[in-house]
């Protein structure tokens, strides 16, 4: 057991310092991985959104999938099961991407962000720390998507197989994929550099079952601190890689891709952990859980994918200049529509 | 007999909890991954419990009693 904990904070550590020098190869600042981000980058570069700044097939998301698919498969871990209220997942996971787009982040970005000294970061992690409080109250009080099954191996291999696809048609670029030009889209490490990160981070993350989600919740719920040991690992690492690269900036004003709006950047990470503690994961393990065969988590990625397309669409998505009215609206609508799903799968009566 | 297979994280742990709170001298429990059976362990351990693990095809039948 004490080795579990070793594992996972050295696993943190390199996660950290792989986060902070893919900013240092080109990713935008305090955005080595945001796997919200990427999830939208990717479906704009593939022309679901036409929001032209935010359009790259990042090849960190990919690597990730490759990497748990991988390493799954090498410790005889890949195992396909779905069937677990998959619709459910898929709008659990479309709204969780409205909060993380509300903020500007997922929770894996919320840690690299308040290690890049984001001040805002940290009203967002109260936030996401109080929806996932809000989700273990359903969980305690027997919240369940019911059951998986076993499914084929084809069903599992889909996935990361779309993942190859999805890199062939990056360093392919065909006329139809979208590059941004400019802004967060238009920065990025080298191809073969951001994949090699993603199969790491992947690997290290089925390894350890690394969850920011988790990590908090196996705490309250528990009282078990694994995960959360991943958790600050990361953050101690980016933190002092930061320093040691003078991109740490302690202050609210002035943070790159972030907003100063305190109540919707903890709103947007409230519905985030909300959603997240109901799927059981952040949309990193997600991702990773997608690699493993996990097909749900398959459909939950899906659902984020669409999620961001709809954000860029009809504007929900924040900037620098804050929140939109828009934006606003549709983390209010998530926040309902969480606590339905949630009710209905509490409370609901046995036949 | 807990029956935690096909559950995802973290219902199983969860299940368990509940059950052992009870306070018996033993249990049973199914799970169907690693992930689970690590999960219930790690915590079975905690709350003074011995577990063995035996596997049934692709389950796995745990076997936690009192330390």
């Amino acid at each position: 057991m004490k080795n579990e904990k070793i594992t996972i904070g050295i696993a943190g550590i390199l996660i950290g310092i792989i986060a902070v020098g893919l900013v240092f190869f080109g990713n935008p600042a305090n955005m080595g991985f945001c796997i919200a981000c990427f999830i939208r980058d990717t479906a704009g570069g593939l022309g679901l959104h036409r929001a032209a700044p935010v359009q790259y097939i990042r090849p960190e998301i990919i690597g990730l999938v490759l990497g748990a698919f991988l390493m799954a498969v090498g410790r005889k871990e890949f195992s396909v099961k779905g069937g677990s209220s998959p619709v459910t997942r898929f709008v659990l996971g479309f709204f969780v991407m409205i909060g993380c787009l509300m903020f500007l982040g997922c929770p894996f970005r919320m840690i690299l962000r308040m290690a890049g000294g984001d001040l805002n970061a940290y009203i967002g992690l109260v936030g996401f720390a109080a929806g996932i409080l809000v989700g273990i109250f359903f969980l305690n009080n027997g919240y369940t998507l019911k059951r998986t099954y076993k499914q084929s191996t084809s069903e599992g291999l889909m996935f990361p197989v779309i993942q190859v696809v999805l890199l062939v048609l990056l360093v392919a670029a065909p006329a139809f994929i979208f590059f941004s030009e400019e802004g967060p889209g238009s920065k990025h490490a080298a191809v073969i550099i951001s994949l090699a990160a993603g199969l790491i981070v992947g690997a290290a993350a089925q390894l350890t079952r690394l969850c920011m989600v988790g990590g908090i919740r196996d705490m309250i719920l528990f009282k078990e601190s694994k995960l959360l040991i991943g958790f600050v690992a990361i953050f101690a690492a980016a933190l002092i890689g930061n320093l040691a690269l003078g991109s740490f900036n302690l202050a609210m004003a002035g943070q790159p891709i972030a907003h100063t709006d305190g109540l919707w950047n903890f709103l947007g990470m409230l519905l985030v952990g909300y959603g997240c503690a109901l799927l059981g994961g952040c949309p990193l393990r997600q991702l990773v859980l997608s690699g493993e065969g996990n097909v749900d988590s398959a459909v939950t990625v899906l659902g984020l994918a669409a999620g961001a397309a709809f954000c860029h669409n009809f504007g929900l998505a924040s900037s620098a200049e804050g929140p939109t009215a828009n934006g606003k609206i549709a983390v209010i609508i998530g926040i309902v529509v969480v606590t339905v799903i949630a009710a209905a799968n509490t409370f609901r009566k046995e036949k | 007999m807990i029956d935690a297979r096909g559950r995802s994280c973290p219902e199983p742990v969860i299940m368990a909890k509940k059950a052992l709170a009870s306070k018996e001298a033993s249990y049973e429990m199914m799970v169907d991954n690693r992930v689970s059976l690590e999960n219930v362990t790690r915590f079975a351990n905690h709350a003074g419990y011995e577990v063995k693990v035996t596997e049934q095809g692709d389950d796995f039948l745990l076997n936690i009693t009192k330390k």
